[in-house]
């Protein structure tokens, strides 16, 4: 089972509204819902903590996800401080966004030396294609929550799964960048994902097979840095998990602290193979630097 | 015997801009510039990628392997810049068949020979020259995405007091613990997404009276003349209108938001 070191913490997570948000999507690999509070909010002295603590271990960038972050009373605040330490990004399905957060953020981005990323989850690019996963109405929820969030000079990453088949590629990114012009977004900016069989996805299509892991054979001419676990840690209430896709599993659970949390770890995930095959999917592209040629 | 105070030239990413090269060159002696660098990346984007590789040779700069360098001088497939955006890799595989067709056999062999990093003495000062980051060749250090304690981190692991880095095209430094410090160095290839022609090169000074003084100075020439040759060599509209505007119109994607607000596209 080959095993994966972290070569430093480049990218500290926050699994910031635990696994609380208030859509239900078909694919979501956490299984994330209103109701699901198998992983809680993390609290402001919490994220303080760790806060602190990345400066010394010398963190690069910060990210925060849920669930949905900004069901979180405090995020925006989170944000702000957040900003004074590094560049941060927040995942978010952009359903519940406030004018007046936005405008706090605005200035806090602006007094900041750092970028302040959004990434906003469209799986579709329409209501026909996008509500079915991610439930009705929220395609035109969504996308108010873009344009709301260009009005405050953001430039949102529109990130969407694949839930399409892959020969569809080139017309689903073409109609995503017309779509988003069209309704006022003049540069969009588009990541696509994988999508993880796991939590809700595995019903959806189907879960990993048996013979879909990582092996030592296929890490030994393999780019690590490719590997989100490579170089990132992840904060949940229950303490520090390997990378923000396993955190259900248990072994993904590595120590109270960031710095009981730095040991290596096995990649004994079907998601892993994933990770393997599409490289550092959760980073933000201005982040990821090419495979080294093997 | 040591003289009082020590310059040096740093710039990178050429792109085979080589009338920019050249007017870099000529300003960096006019300033006393005591020793040249250039920190990588010298084809891509422009035309004629040999006259650049000959000036900067006869010219004695010193020279680290940027990873175009790298995958011109050993013929990879492309040339590693790890953009996400198919649109960008449309037009950097381009202009890396062009740059690779047109880069000579002597050039290519340089360049495999060139080292990934160089350690350089400005007074008591230990420098670190490198093309991404000093761990990663292509590793992107934008302003906006890489905080104090990771490049406290980085100069304490490499044991330097000044990162000298360029590889993103925008010049950009950062004050450090301990007096140290990080400085994108700037690209002479193309202008920096901020509407303006001119590109930049860095001048690095140390006396001992005022310690470590960086200048990042403004390169004019002629872009105008830069344009029609690209044109000729039918390299894509997109890059042309960037040597013409100051603005980026391809590698959009790579860049941060506060990097990417600052340009037109
Ligand atoms: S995919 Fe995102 S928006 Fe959808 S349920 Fe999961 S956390 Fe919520
Ligand atoms: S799922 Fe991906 S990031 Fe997480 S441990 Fe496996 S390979 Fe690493
Ligand atoms: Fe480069």
């Amino acid at each position: 089972m080959p095993s994966v070191a972290l070569s430093h913490l480049d990218h500290l997570w926050f699994q910031v509204s635990g696994t609380l948000c208030n859509l239900t999507c078909q694919h979501c690999f956490i299984r994330c819902s209103p109701t699901n509070d198998q992983f809680g909010y993390l609290d402001l002295d919490t994220v303080r903590r760790h806060l602190a603590e990345s400066v010394r271990l010398g963190v690069k960038e910060y990210y925060f996800t849920g669930g949905e972050p900004f069901l979180h009373r405090q995020m925006t605040q989170i944000l702000v401080e957040t900003l004074r330490y590094g560049p941060a990004t927040v995942l978010t399905n952009g359903t519940v966004l406030k004018d007046e957060w936005l405008e706090t953020l605005r200035l806090a981005e602006a007094d900041s030396c750092y970028s302040l990323e959004f990434r906003v989850s469209i799986d579709g690019f329409s209501a026909e294609t996008n509500d079915p996963i991610r439930g009705q109405g929220t395609f035109e929820r969504a996308m108010r929550g873009v344009l709301k969030l260009v009005d405050f000079g953001f430039l949102p990453i529109i990130t969407a799964a694949r839930t399409w088949d892959i020969l569809q590629e080139d017309t689903v990114v073409s109609c995503f960048v017309a779509m988003l012009k069209k309704r006022g977004y003049a540069r969009p900016r588009l990541k696509i994902l994988p999508t993880l069989h796991l939590g809700a996805e595995e019903e959806r299509t189907h879960g990993y097979r048996r013979t879909e892991r990582v092996t030592d054979a296929m890490l030994e001419t393999f780019d690590r840095t490719q590997l989100i676990c490579e170089h990132s840690r992840i904060v949940t209430d229950r303490g520090v998990c390997v990378c923000p896709i396993l955190i259900e599993s248990p072994d993904a659970l590595l120590g109270g602290t960031l710095g009981d949390s730095l040991q290596p770890f096995s990649l004994n995930h079907g998601a892993c193979y994933t990770c393997y095959q599409y490289g550092a999917i959760c980073s933000n592209p201005s982040s990821q630097s090419a495979r080294e040629p093997e | 015997m040591k003289q009082p105070t020590e310059r040096i030239a740093c710039f990178g990413g050429v792109y085979s801009n080589y009338l920019a090269l050249e007017a870099a060159l000529r300003d960096a002696q006019r300033r006393g510039a005591e020793r040249i660098y250039c920190l990588g990346d010298f084809g891509a984007f422009g035309p004629h990628p040999n006259r650049s590789l000959e000036l900067l040779r006869s010219s004695n700069v010193i020279a680290i392997q940027g990873n175009y360098d790298q995958s011109i001088g050993h013929a990879f497939a492309d040339c590693q810049c790890g953009y996400t955006d198919p649109r960008d890799n449309h037009f950097a595989q381009l202009s890396y068949d062009y740059t690779l067709a047109h880069t000579n056999e002597d050039h290519r062999a340089w360049m495999r020979s060139l080292p990934a990093q160089w350690r350089i003495e400005l007074g008591p000062l230990r420098v670190l020259a490198c093309h991404g980051s000093p761990r990663k060749m292509n590793e992107f250090l934008w302003e906006s995405t890489t905080s104090t304690q990771f490049l406290d981190h980085l100069v304490t692991q490499y044991d330097a007091d000044v990162i000298l880095a360029t590889h993103t095209g925008i010049k950009w430094q950062r004050a450090l613990s301990g007096r140290r410090r990080f400085i994108n160095v700037g690209v002479l290839g193309r202008p920096e997404n901020d509407g303006h022609r001119h590109v930049w090169y860095t001048m690095l000074e140390y006396a001992p009276s005022e310690g470590l003084s960086v200048e990042f100075i403004p390169v004019e020439y002629d872009a105008g003349r830069l344009a029609r040759e690209m044109v000729a060599e039918r390299l894509p509209g997109e890059f042309v209108e960037t040597i013409l505007s100051g603005y980026w119109t391809t590698c959009l994607e790579v860049l941060p938001s506060k990097e990417r607000r600052r340009g037109k596209h």
